[in-house]
C-alpha cells in the first residue's frame, strides 16, 4: 500500500495566496461541464465524513432536471473532536461562498445556503456581514446565486444531509429514507448538492491551483491534503493541514505525548486503534477515514470511560425515529455498565457486539450504522478495561 | 402515463413490477410475507421500525423492504441469515422497550408485536429491561382513547393518522434520543388538546398503547342489576363489520347474528340505531328545505348554507375547534345515536311503561367519539344522560366472546319493536355518502311526488371512497307548494376523513366552492371505517364493508326514510311534525366553540 | 396583543408564512425570551397554520430550543471527552457553587441556568463553556469564576 510521510501543508489558511473574486472570475469563465470535469478529476472526496467524490455529487445533480437547485454548506460540525470547519468559517469563510458559489454555477442553482451549528452563533454575525458583501460582489458582477445563512440548534443528528434538509424545512431532524438521494430531491424535494465546509474551501482551491497540484498530494485513493483536528492527550492540540494517507505512526510520533496507548480516528462514530495496530493503520479513504476529528489517549485513561461518554452521547443525539438505533443505543450503554458492575456477565458483551453488527446493518442512517465503530474498535482492544 | 416495468428476483424468483414499486410489495406479489409494524396501507411510509428488513445483493446494509423501491436486475433475499438474525435482535430491541403485560392487555390476542415476537420465538428476555414505573401511567383523561405509553413502539403510525388523514394533529413525536416518544402539546391530558376522539389511530395502532376506554364492565353490571332495563341500540356500521372479530371474512353482514347475540347477552331491549337514522332524514331533511325556503324565498341573508350534517361526532369537535365560525351550519339534528337515546328514555320508556329513571341505555358504536359524545352536557333532554355506556364493535365481539357465545352458530334473530324498524335508507348511513343518498332519496320526493332518477334508488355518484365527492341534481316538476324549488339545481358534497373535511371547509371559506348540503364523515370511507371498528383497517377492507352496506340496503323491503311505519308512528303518536316543539326539545341540539390550541 | 404576540408577529413577517420559517422563528423567540412558552408556541402554531402539538414536537427535537423556563443566562459545559479529559467536572463542580444550583436547575432570581451540552467544537481548548451564545474556551475554576461573576455583575446593574 502506498504511503507517504506525514506533512503539513498550508492551502486551507493561506489568506495572502488566494484572492477568491480572481479565482471564481477565472472559474465562471468555463462552461459547468469543465468545471465539473476538473473537480472529478482533482479526485476530490467529501471531507464530512462519507467521502463521496464530489465531482460525480455535483455531476448528478447538473443531470437532474430541475428549475430549482439548491447549494447546501454543511457547518454542522457535531463529530466529538471535530472543531475545524468553525476555524475554516472563522478565518477564510469567503472560500467557502466562493466554493459554494462555483458549485451553483455547475450544477444551475440560484441559492445556496450555510447550515450553521447552534453552538456557533457567535459567528454568525461577522459571517452574515460578510455574507452580504460576497453576495453584492456576485451582483456586481452579474452573477445569480446568493448565499444564505441558517442555523441549527443543538442536534448532531442536523449534520446528516436528509436530516439537515428536514431541519432547513421545519421539521425534526430525523433522517429520510434513501433512495431518493439528495441529489434528487434534497432539500424542498429538489436536486440539491451539499457539501461540507472543507469540502467547498478544497473546490476554492482546487479552481485555483488546478486539478494536477491538489492530486500532486496524497494517494491514489485519498488525494490532497486534509485538515484535522487534534485533542485529547497531546501536547499540541488544535488544527492541521495534512496530506492525506499518512500512517498513524507518523502520527502519533508528531502529536503524541510519549505514552499514547490509542487513537480515536473519525470521532464517537470513527474506530479506535490501539497502539500495536499504528504501523498499519492509514489515515485516508484506504485505511480510516475520518472528518477530521483525531483524539489521542495516553495511559491514564479508562477506555471504558471513554466509551461510556461515546454511547452517552449516541444515546441522547440519536434522532429515536428507528429502533435499532434508539433502542440499541440505550442497550450498548447499560449493557456495559451492567457488566462493569458485575450484573451481567463479560459474555455478555458478545450479545452486545452481535447487536451492534445489527445496528450497522439495520440502522436507518449512518448514526446508528457506525455505532459499532467504537463500539467494537474498544471492546476488542480494550476488553479487560470495559470488564474489570 | 405509462409505467416502466423493473425486473427483478425475490429470493430467487423472478418477478416483474412497475417501476416505483416497493420490494415489500414485490414479494407481496411472490406471496412472501414479509412482517411490517411502522408501515400501513392508509399511511407515508416511515421505514422506521425497521422489522422489514430484506437483504439486497451487493449492499453492505439491510433494506427496510417498506422504504425502498426495486430497481432493474435487483436481488432481494427476504428470508436470509443475516435478516433474520437482525430482526429478530430489532424484535428484541422493542420488548426491550415495551411493558409486555400482555395478559392484562387490551390488545392481547390481536397485537402485531406480539404477533411478531411469537413468530421469533423471543422468550427470555436478551436485553435490560428498559421501562421506568413512571412510564406505565396511563392516559385516561379522555372518556374515548386511553393512551398508554409504556405499550408503545414508536412507530408513529398514529401521528401520521392523526395528521395525515385526520388533519387534526393532536399527537406529535417528541424529544430526541433515548427521551424520543408519543404524545401531545406540552404533554397534556388528550382530553386538554384538539384531539376529536375519532379513534382512528386506534385502528392503526399495532399495540396497545392506543385502545378505546372500555366501558364492558359497566355494562355487564347493568345487565346483571336487575333494577334495570337494559336497552341496546346497534348503529348501522356494526353488523356489517362485528364478524370480523368473530371469525368472518370482512365484508359478512351480519345483523340476525349480532341481534341473537345481544338477546343472549341479556339485554331487555335490543333496537336499532337505524330507527332514528331514518328519523334523521326526516328531521335533517325538513331542516333543508326550511332552509333553501328561507334562502331562497325569504331571501334571509343570515340563514346559514351549506348545511352540514351532524352524525359525527368526531366531525362536531373538530368544527368545535378548528372552523367555529361554521357551526351555524350545522344541523341542529342530534346524531342518531343521541336521538335514539333521547327518545329512549321518553317515548319508549312510556310506551314500555318503564322508569326512565331505571332505564340504561348502551349504543353499540363503531366509533369512539360517540362515547365522548354521551357524555357532553348538552345531550340530557331526556332528563337524564340520554345514552349511558358507549361500545365499540370491537367491545361487544370482547363480551360476545367473554359470554362464550359461538357466534358464527347463532340462528338470525329480529330487532323488538317498537324503535327496531328501519329502512335501507338507514343502512347506508354507515357508508360515506350514505346520509346524503338517503336525504335524497326522501327529498326528492317529498318535492317531486317522484322517486330519485337513479336505476332502482341507487344514487351512485354519491358512493365510493374518493375523499371529496360532489354532484348536482336538479329540481324539476316540483309539486305546486315547493314551486320555489322549480329549476334548482341543488350543489352537494360529500367528505369522509377530517383531512377532506378540512379540504371542502376551507374550499367554502375561501370561496371556491358553493354548496347547499354537505355530508361530513370524521372517520375515512365513514362509519364502516370508524375508530370502534375491527381492527385492522385497510382500503380493502372498508370497500367490502360498503358492498356489504349497500347489500343490506338492496336487500330490505322498505328503502327510504319515511316509509319507515315505526317513525311514522313515532310522528303520530309523539312528536306531531318534523322540526316540530317536541323535535326541537329532544332531537336538536346546537354545539360551542372550543379553542384550536 | 402580548409582547410576545408581537414578537413571533415579527419574526413570521421577517422570515414568511412556511414551515420552512419555522426554525428560523423559534429561534427568533428564544434569543428574546430565552425559552418557548405555551403563548409562544400557540401563536406560531397559529401563523404557520400548524398543530400546537407539531411545534411542541419540533422544538423538543432541539437541545436548544427549551420548553421549560430558563434564566436570564444559559450556560451549557460541554461535557464531551475531551472536556472530560480536561477538566469539566472541575468546572461544574465550580458553577454549581457559585450559582447555588445544581445541573439543569436555575437560579432562585431568575439569572442563570446550569446545563451541560455535547461537543460544543472546542476539543483543543477544553473544558468549554457557552454563556448565551458566547463561548469561553479553556477554562479553569478561577477562570469560570471571574466569567460568571462579570455576569452577575452586569445582572445587578
Ligand atoms: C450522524 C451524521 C452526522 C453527520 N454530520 C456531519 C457534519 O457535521 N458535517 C458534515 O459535513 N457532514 C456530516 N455528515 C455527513 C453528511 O451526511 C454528508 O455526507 C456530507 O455533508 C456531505 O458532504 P461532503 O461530501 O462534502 O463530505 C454526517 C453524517 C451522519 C450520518
Ligand atoms: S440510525 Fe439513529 S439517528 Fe439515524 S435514523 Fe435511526 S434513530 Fe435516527
Ligand atoms: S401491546 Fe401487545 S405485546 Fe404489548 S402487552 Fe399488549 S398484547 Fe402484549
Ligand atoms: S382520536 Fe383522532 S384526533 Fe384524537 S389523537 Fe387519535 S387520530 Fe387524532
Ligand atoms: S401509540 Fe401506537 S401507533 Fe402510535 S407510535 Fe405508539 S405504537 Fe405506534
Ligand atoms: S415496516 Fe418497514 S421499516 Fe417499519
Amino acid at each position: 500500500m502506498e504511503t507517504k510521510v506525514i506533512k503539513k501543508v498550508d492551502t486551507i489558511f493561506d489568506v495572502v495566496e488566494c484572492n477568491y473574486i480572481q479565482v471564481l472570475e477565472k472559474t465562471l469563465a468555463k462552461t459547468a461541464d469543465e468545471i465539473i470535469l476538473d473537480i472529478i478529476d482533482s479526485g476530490l472526496k467529501g471531507r464530512g465524513g462519507a467521502g463521496f467524490p464530489t465531482g460525480l455529487k455535483w455531476k448528478f445533480t447538473k443531470n437532474e432536471e430541475n428549475a430549482v437547485k439548491y447549494v447546501i454548506c454543511n457547518a454542522d460540525e457535531g463529530e466529538p473532536g471535530t472543531f475545524k470547519d468553525r476555524e475554516i468559517l472563522d478565518r477564510v469563510p469567503e472560500k467557502v461562498f466562493t466554493g459554494m458559489a462555483i458549485c451553483g454555477y455547475a450544477i444551475g442553482a440560484k441559492e445556496g445556503y450555510i447550515y450553521l451549528r447552534g453552538e456557533y452563533n457567535f459567528l454568525k454575525q461577522d459571517l452574515q456581514m460578510k455574507i452580504d458583501l460576497f453576495n453584492s460582489q456576485l451582483a456586481d458582477r452579474d452573477f445569480d446565486f446568493k448565499v444564505f445563512l441558517r442555523s441549527g440548534s443543538g442536534a448532531y443528528i442536523c449534520g446528516e444531509e436528509s436530516a439537515l434538509f428536514d431541519s432547513m424545512e421545519g421539521l425534526r431532524g430525523e433522517p429520510r429514507n434513501k433512495p431518493p438521494y439528495p441529489t434528487v430531491a434534497g432539500y424542498n424535494l429538489k436536486p440539491t448538492a451539499i457539501n461540507n465546509v472543507e469540502t467547498l474551501v478544497y473546490v476554492t482551491m482546487i479552481c485555483r491551483m488546478g486539478p494536477e497540484s491538489f492530486k500532486a498530494l496524497g494517494t491514489k485513493d485519498s488525494r490532497g491534503s486534509k485538515v484535522f483536528s487534534v485533542s485529547g492527550d497531546t501536547p499540541t492540540p488544535g488544527i492541521y493541514e495534512l496530506e492525506l494517507g499518512m500512517p498513524l505512526n507518523q502520527f502519533v510520533d508528531e502529536f503524541g505525548d510519549g505514552d499514547t496507548k490509542a487513537v480515536q480516528v473519525g470521532g464517537a462514530s470513527g474506530h479506535c486503534v490501539p497502539r500495536k495496530k499504528y504501523n498499519d493503520t492509514i489515515i485516508g479513504f484506504e485505511g480510516i477515514p475520518t472528518g477530521g476529528s483525531m483524539m489521542i489517549f495516553n495511559s491514564t485513561r479508562s477506555m471504558y470511560n471513554v466509551l461510556h461518554d461515546y454511547l452517552e452521547f449516541f444515546t441522547e443525539e440519536s434522532c429515536g425515529q428507528c429502533t435499532p438505533c434508539r433502542v440499541g443505543c440505550q442497550q450498548l450503554l447499560k449493557g456495559i455498565e451492567a457488566v462493569k458492575k458485575g450484573d451481567k456477565k463479560p459474555s455478555y458483551l458478545e450479545d452486545l457486539k452481535k447487536l451492534a453488527a445489527t445496528m450497522k446493518i439495520a440502522s436507518k442512517c449512518g448514526l446508528g450504522q457506525s455505532v459499532s465503530n467504537p463500539f467494537n474498535s474498544i471492546v476488542d482492544n480494550f476488553r479487560e478495561e470495559i470488564i474489570y | 402515463m405509462s409505467k416502466y416495468l423493473v425486473n427483478l428476483k425475490v429470493n430467487n424468483i423472478p418477478v416483474t413490477v412497475e417501476e416505483g414499486t416497493t420490494i415489500l410489495d414485490a414479494a407481496r406479489k411472490l406471496n412472501f410475507h414479509i412482517p411490517t409494524l411502522c408501515y400501513h396501507e392508509d399511511l407515508t411510509v416511515a421505514g422506521n421500525c425497521r422489522v422489514c428488513l430484506v437483504e439486497v445483493a451487493g449492499s453492505r446494509s439491510l433494506a427496510a423492504s417498506c422504504a425502498t423501491p426495486v430497481s432493474e436486475g435487483m436481488e432481494v433475499l427476504t428470508n436470509s441469515k443475516n435478516v433474520r438474525s437482525a430482526r429478530k435482535n430489532v424484535v428484541e430491541l422493542l420488548l426491550s422497550e415495551h411493558n409486555a403485560d400482555c395478559t392484562k392487555c387490551f390488545k392481547n390476542g390481536h397485537c402485531e408485536l406480539q404477533t411478531l415476537s411469537s413468530e421469533y420465538q423471543i422468550g427470555q428476555h436478551l436485553f435490560i429491561d428498559l421501562v421506568k414505573t413512571k412510564d406505565k401511567i396511563v392516559d385516561i383523561s379522555s372518556p374515548s382513547i386511553a393512551k398508554d405509553d409504556s405499550k408503545c413502539i414508536r412507530c408513529q403510525r398514529c401521528v401520521r393518522t392523526c395528521s395525515e388523514l385526520q388533519a387534526v394533529g393532536a399527537l406529535a413525536v417528541i424529544n430526541k434520543g433515548d427521551h424520543q416518544r408519543i404524545s401531545t402539546f406540552l404533554n397534556k391530558p388528550l382530553s386538554e388538546v384538539v384531539c376529536t376522539n375519532c379513534g382512528q389511530c386506534i385502528n392503526r395502532c399495532p399495540t396497545g398503547a392506543l385502545t378505546e376506554r372500555s366501558y364492558i364492565e359497566e355494562v355487564w353490571d347493568a345487565i346483571n342489576d336487575p333494577s334495570k332495563h337494559v336497552v341496546v341500540e346497534t348503529a348501522p356500521a356494526v353488523r356489517v363489520a362485528l364478524g370480523e372479530d368473530l371469525g368472518f371474512e370482512a365484508g359478512e353482514r351480519v345483523t340476525g347474528k349480532m341481534v341473537a347475540a345481544l338477546r343472549h347477552l341479556g339485554f331487555d331491549s335490543i333496537l336499532d340505531t337505524d330507527f332514528t337514522a331514518d328519523l334523521t332524514i326526516l328531521e335533517e331533511g325538513t331542516e333543508l328545505l326550511t332552509r333553501l325556503k328561507k334562502a331562497l324565498v325569504d331571501k334571509d341573508e343570515k340563514v346559514s348554507l351549506p348545511m352540514f350534517t351532524s352524525c359525527s361526532p368526531g366531525w362536531i369537535k373538530f368544527i368545535e375547534h378548528m372552523f367555529p365560525e361554521y357551526l351555524p351550519n350545522l344541523s341542529t339534528c342530534k346524531s342518531p345515536q343521541q336521538m335514539f337515546g333521547a327518545l329512549a328514555k321518553t317515548y319508549y320508556a312510556q310506551k314500555k311503561n318503564i322508569n326512565p329513571k331505571n332505564m340504561v341505555c348502551v349504543s353499540i358504536m363503531p366509533c369512539t367519539a360517540k362515547k365522548f359524545e354521551a357524555g357532553r352536557p348538552e345531550l340530557r333532554d331526556s332528563g337524564y344522560q340520554d345514552v349511558d355506556y358507549v361500545l365499540t364493535t370491537r367491545e361487544l365481539a370482547m363480551m360476545i366472546k367473554q359470554a362464550g357465545i359461538d357466534f358464527m352458530k347463532l340462528e338470525d334473530m329480529e330487532y323488538d319493536s317498537i324503535m327496531g324498524e328501519s329502512t335501507g335508507a338507514a343502512v347506508i348511513f354507515g357508508a360515506s355518502g350514505g346520509v346524503m343518498e338517503a336525504a335524497l332519496r326522501t327529498a326528492y320526493e317529498i318535492i317531486s311526488g317522484r322517486d330519485v332518477p337513479f336505476t332502482n334508488l341507487n344514487i351512485v355518484p354519491v358512493r365510493g371512497m374518493e375523499g371529496v365527492k360532489e354532484a348536482k341534481v336538479m329540481l324539476k316538476d316540483v309539486k305546486p307548494e315547493w314551486g320555489f324549488l322549480e329549476g334548482v339545481e341543488v350543489s352537494i358534497a360529500i367528505a369522509h376523513g377530517l383531512a377532506n373535511a378540512k379540504k371542502v371547509v376551507e374550499s367554502i371559506k375561501n370561496g371556491t366552492a358553493n354548496y347547499h348540503f354537505v355530508e361530513i364523515m370524521g372517520c375515512p370511507g365513514g362509519c364502516i371505517g370508524g375508530g370502534g371498528q375491527p381492527i385492522p383497517t385497510s382500503p380493502e377492507i372498508r370497500q367490502k364493508r360498503a358492498d356489504a352496506i349497500y347489500a343490506e340496503d338492496e336487500g330490505l323491503p322498505l328503502r327510504k326514510s319515511h316509509e319507515n311505519p315505526e317513525v311514522q308512528y313515532l310522528y303520530k303518536e309523539f312528536l306531531g311534525e318534523p322540526l316540530g316543539h317536541r323535535s326541537h326539545d329532544l332531537l336538536h341540539t346546537h354545539y360551542k366553540p372550543r379553542k384550536r390550541y | 396583543m402580548s409582547s410576545t404576540e408581537t414578537l413571533v408577529k415579527d419574526l413570521v413577517s421577517k422570515y414568511g408564512k412556511s414551515r420552512n420559517s419555522l426554525m428560523p422563528v423559534l429561534q427568533g423567540i428564544v434569543q428574546e425570551e430565552r425559552y418557548l412558552s405555551e403563548e409562544a408556541m400557540i401563536f406560531i402554531a397559529k401563523e404557520l397554520d400548524l398543530s400546537a402539538a407539531d411545534v411542541y414536537g419540533t422544538a423538543s427535537f432541539y437541545t436548544f430550543l427549551d420548553t421549560v423556563p430558563r434564566g436570564k443566562n444559559i450556560i451549557r459545559v460541554c461535557k464531551t471527552i475531551s472536556c472530560h479529559m480536561t477538566g469539566k467536572d472541575l468546572i461544574i463542580e465550580t458553577l454549581e457553587d457559585i450559582l447555588k444550583v445544581k445541573v439543569g436547575q436555575t437560579t432562585h432570581d431568575k439569572n442563570f441556568t446550569l446545563l451541560t451540552a455535547n461537543c460544543l467544537g472546542w476539543c483543543h481548548k477544553g473544558p468549554v463553556m457557552l454563556i448565551n451564545d458566547e463561548v469561553y474556551p479553556e477554562l479553569t475554576p478561577s477562570r469560570t469564576t471571574e466569567i460568571v461573576e462579570e455576569y452577575m455583575k452586569n445582572a445587578t446593574h
